[in-house]
């Protein structure tokens, strides 16, 4: 049988796997097939698992959640040599279903980035067009499954990283409600806002992975006890009350084909019956980039601390303890972390801790709570995920706030803890468009309810058009 | 000018939990190094803590008898620093909502109760244990450093208190009285040696009658409540001397080293550290209902400070103050219920007891009270074999109460006399006033009566016959 891994989806992969129609092995071969043919162009992937045991359907894995016994880089050149000792929850969750881990995709450096460009290891390429970066961090699980090199993924998101590289390369990603996944084995980068979720080539197989990996980890004390997830089947968006926040959808910067494709979604969900109203978050979209990049930083700079050359990773000789953890951290960290912990640092020093980290808080609280409100009369909140479409590669390097304000839609409801998904909603100049769903606390069902329905009508076909 | 101390102190006490403070790790001493650990403790990349409920709850405890508020939330924090020791780079610790603040410890004295106000007491993680390795065993010219992280992330208790503290005695008798009462909660071995219980003293000098706080030092290292008071008197008196002559104190640690008792500074500290403190991302604030708090109050008993004073109505204050710190007076208090006299059974637990090295829980009160009463009649030897013999199983005072301790003179006095005729040479000395010689005397009779003469009327007739 000749397995299309371009238009698999992994429902019909499992189906077939199940039915006995494809042998698992026979599966897993066809994606290596796949990563062999196409990946020396895209670099989606790290570190490609030759062979990885299970009964069931392969999955792409972010490189920075800890796989036993499998490289763990987290893009990082101080964890080049790391291979952990244990799994990650959301591992062990996706075994216990007979995943097979395929490969570690490729990530910004400790998932700091919007382009996968902050690799140590060298970009991913977007595979609608190569010369264009795929979207980060997550852009190596992006590419991985817009061209078929995985019939799904996990990837991880603080500001942005799944839904954003999701937008750029025209499938599904799922950044679900904060607490609802373990972040237990995931090399941390901001503790308060991380989450691992799914990355998939349609709603349902999105819905799916979420059920797989999520649920209250013993290990993890912020998870909490998840909803059953209720995989979407309806087509129709009766009594559905969508709101659209105006400064999320008229913010500078936004492409005109971006608005042009999330308004005619906009017109095709009012026509599958949901009511369509314009609402604000005055606050949030101001203030949101500005306070991510407090917070997170601040709790990355304690994060990255434990990369010293002691117990694993990199380590780089000195004449006592203080040059070697110098030296190591020297050269193992790239420019963006070691900006990173410099602002981080920064923020939470005596004297300005209160300016910086404590007033950010204090932001947060407003924009959870700007949110909150807007639930009460809403039950999804709509906006383009990225303000372009992808860029091509080496376009914002060099100026890191611009690079920044690619997440300037998707951090706001980060910071909330709020679920948010993207599905692809059309093309600009001939590349995707992404479209961004948010929903209330724990409120992932109705997401998936409501872009299983606009997905259906929209009609997107996620195999990029040169692959086709 | 005469010059007032001011101590506080910092105690850090070990919790004996099953667990460490936020892996699944055994909390044990004497494991092989680095047998005791996991990702969380070593800090592997992903690794996330989860607190010890047991823990929270002893600290609770502590708290409780210290008479502190107990926080409805507290919250853990990132204390950030490099050391090898400290494998995230920060310690998991208590900043500004710690779980217990605001209480205060009762110390008896002759005079009355000294009360000593307790800033806080906070959980945290302790570090790992880093081995100088250098031939004198001592930081100083330390070649290489190893790591054993058994210790790593077994929970620690930190108590701070108010500068209350104004002279070494005082300041030894809370730690002595601050080691019994966790003992008593069962809620760490507080043993010195092994650093189960380590405390940190800072002391400053002003004039007295003024309040102001002058600069002060940090004397860590001591290893036992007595060089810990040798170590302030010490200190104080360095400072009175450098004010005296003008000087400034500067602010510094000093390492004690009992071995040679002075106190070299090991560094100074002249500018704070930046800890760079935040909340624990990683963990939720700990939110203790009332109904715990009230359950933990309930299993309170009347604590080692309250029972010294009470104690103290009855005996002397020394008495009280040697038995409750001791851990004996439950045992005392079942002596004097059994018949003993109280003052004679306090003297012959704070002195032969405790010389014998025997666990007072494995004694039979009734037998040792047996015993006790006794004393006076029954030979030396009988009594220091019993003795000796308390805490083993099965044991009956009634075959030592037998021997009767010789008191007749008819019987004494021609021994007495003739070891006065065997030692003309000192009897001359004693009868030219060299008295000190009266106990070669007795000491001669008691051997060669087998210890079972009466040792006062030894004393009496060796006088009379000289």
């Amino acid at each position: 049988m000749t397995l299309d891994t371009l238009r698999l989806s992994a429902e019909e992969a499992n189906r077939l796997v199940s039915d006995g129609e494809v042998s698992s092995d026979e599966l897993y071969r066809a994606y290596l097939a796949a990563i062999g043919e196409r990946d020396p162009e895209l670099h989606a992937f790290l570190y490609v698992c030759e062979n990885d045991s299970g009964e069931g359907i392969p999955i792409a894995i972010k490189d920075v959640i800890g796989t036993r016994g499998i490289p763990t880089t987290a893009g990082s050149k101080i964890l080049e040599s790391y291979i952990p000792v244990y799994d990650a929850t959301v591992i062990a969750n996706c075994r216990k279903r007979g995943l097979r881990v395929i490969g570690k995709t490729n990530t910004d450096e400790f998932a700091m980035g919007s382009s996968t460009e902050n690799s140590a290891f060298g970009p991913s390429h977007n595979p609608w067009d190569p010369s264009r970066v795929p979207g980060g961090s997550g852009g190596g699980s992006a590419a991985a499954v817009s061209a078929g090199l995985a019939p799904w993924a996990l990837g991880s998101d603080t500001g942005g990283s799944i839904k954003q590289p999701a937008a750029l390369c025209g499938h599904v990603g799922l950044r679900p409600t904060y607490g609802t996944v373990s972040r237990y084995g995931v090399v941390a980068f901001a503790s308060s806002l991380d989450q691992v979720g799914p990355v998939a080539r349609n709603v349902r197989d999105c819905a799916f992975l979420y059920s797989v990996i999520s649920g209250r980890d013993e290990n993890d004390s912020t998870t909490v006890d998840v909803p059953a997830v209720e995989l979407p089947t309806a087509e129709d968006l009766k009594g559905l009350r969508i709101g659209v926040p105006k400064e999320m959808n008229g913010a500078d910067g936004i492409e005109d084909g971006v608005t042009a494709a999330v308004q005619s979604a906009l017109e095709l969900a009012e026509s599958l019956g949901a009511s369509v109203e314009e609402c604000s978050l005055p606050r949030s979209v101001d203030y949101g980039v500005a306070c991510y990049y407090l917070v997170a930083p601040a709790e990355a700079s304690a994060n990255l601390a434990r990369y010293d050359g002691v117990r694993y990773g990199l380590r780089e000789d000195g004449a006592d303890f203080r040059e070697m953890v110098m030296k190591t951290r020297d050269a193992g960290f790239g420019d963006e972390p070691k900006r990173r912990i410099m602002i981080g640092a920064y923020a939470l020093s005596a004297g300005y801790y209160d300016a910086y980290y404590g007033t950010a808080q204090k932001v947060r609280t407003v924009i959870k709570r700007e949110h909150d409100e807007l639930f009460e009369r809403f039950d999804v909140l709509v906006s383009p995920t990225s303000p372009t479409v992808a860029f091509p590669i080496g376009a914002k390097i060099d100026d890191p706030v611009a690079m920044y304000m690619n997440d300037v839609l998707t951090i706001p409801s980060c910071m909330a803890g709020l679920p948010g998904l993207n599905i692809p909603c059309g093309l600009s100049e001939g590349l995707p468009v992404g479209l961004q769903l948010i929903g209330p606390q724990l409120g992932e069902n109705t997401i998936f309810r409501a872009a299983h329905a606009l997905e259906q009508a929209i009609g997107f076909d996620v195999v990029p058009e040169r692959l086709r | 000018m005469t010059w007032e101390p001011v101590i506080g102190l910092e105690i850090h006490v070990q919790l004996k939990t099953e667990t460490k403070m936020f892996c699944r790790c055994r909390n044990g001493f004497g494991g092989e190094p680095n047998s005791q650990t996991c990702p969380v403790c070593l800090a592997f990349p992903g690794a996330l803590p989860v607190p010890n409920r047991r823990a929270i709850e002893e600290t609770i405890k502590l708290g409780l008898a210290l008479d502190c508020t107990i926080a409805e939330r507290a919250v853990f924090h990132r204390k950030n620093y490099f050391y090898p020791d400290n494998p995230k780079a920060y310690q998991i610790s208590q900043y500004d909502e710690p779980l217990c603040a605001r209480g205060h410890l009762d110390v008896p004295t002759e005079d009355g109760v000294t009360r000593i106000g307790i800033t806080r007491a906070h959980l945290e993680e302790d570090a790992a244990k880093n081995v100088h390795v250098a031939a004198s065993g001592r930081i100083h010219g330390a070649t290489a450093t190893l790591v054993d992280f058994n210790r790593c992330g077994t929970p620690l208790v930190e108590i701070v208190t108010e500068p209350d503290i104004h002279d070494a005695e005082t300041a030894k008798r809370f730690l002595q009285l601050l080691r019994q009462t966790v003992v008593e909660l069962e809620l760490s071995d507080a043993e010195l040696e092994h650093g189960s219980m380590r405390f940190d003293v800072n002391v400053s000098v002003r004039p007295e009658g003024s309040d102001e706080l002058r600069t002060r030092t940090e004397l860590k290292n001591m290893n036992s409540f007595n060089f810990a008071a040798k170590g302030i008197e010490r200190e104080i008196a360095r400072q009175i001397r450098i004010y005296e002559d003008g000087g400034v104190v500067e602010q510094e640690t000093l390492h004690f080293d009992p071995v040679h008792e002075e106190s070299p500074p090991l560094r100074s500290k002249e500018e704070a550290q930046d800890y760079r403190y935040f909340p624990e991302p990683d963990l939720v604030p700990v939110e203790p209902g009332r109904d715990l708090v009230d359950r933990l109050r309930g299993t309170l008993q009347e604590l080692p400070g309250a029972r010294i004073t009470r104690i103290a109505e009855t005996l002397s204050f020394y008495d009280a103050d040697v038995l409750v710190t001791g851990g004996l007076d439950r045992l005392w208090a079942s002596l004097v219920d059994a018949g003993a006299d109280p003052k004679e059974a306090a003297n012959v637990l704070a002195n032969q007891f405790v010389a014998a090295g025997i666990d007072p829980g494995t004694v039979d009160a009734h037998e040792l009270a047996k015993l006790v009463s006794a004393r006076a009649e029954i030979p030396r030897a009988a009594f220091d074999e019993a003795l000796a013999k308390v805490g083993e199983p099965g044991f009956s005072a009634d075959p030592y109460l037998e021997q009767k301790v010789v008191a007749d003179t008819a019987e004494l006095d021609p021994i007495i006399q003739r070891i006065i005729d065997a030692n003309p040479a000192q009897a001359d000395q004693y009868r030219s006033g060299k008295e000190g010689l009266l106990g070669f005397f007795v000491g001669r009779v008691m051997k060669e009566t087998g210890g079972s003469a009466d040792p006062r009327v030894v004393n009496e007739r060796v006088r009379a016959l000289l």
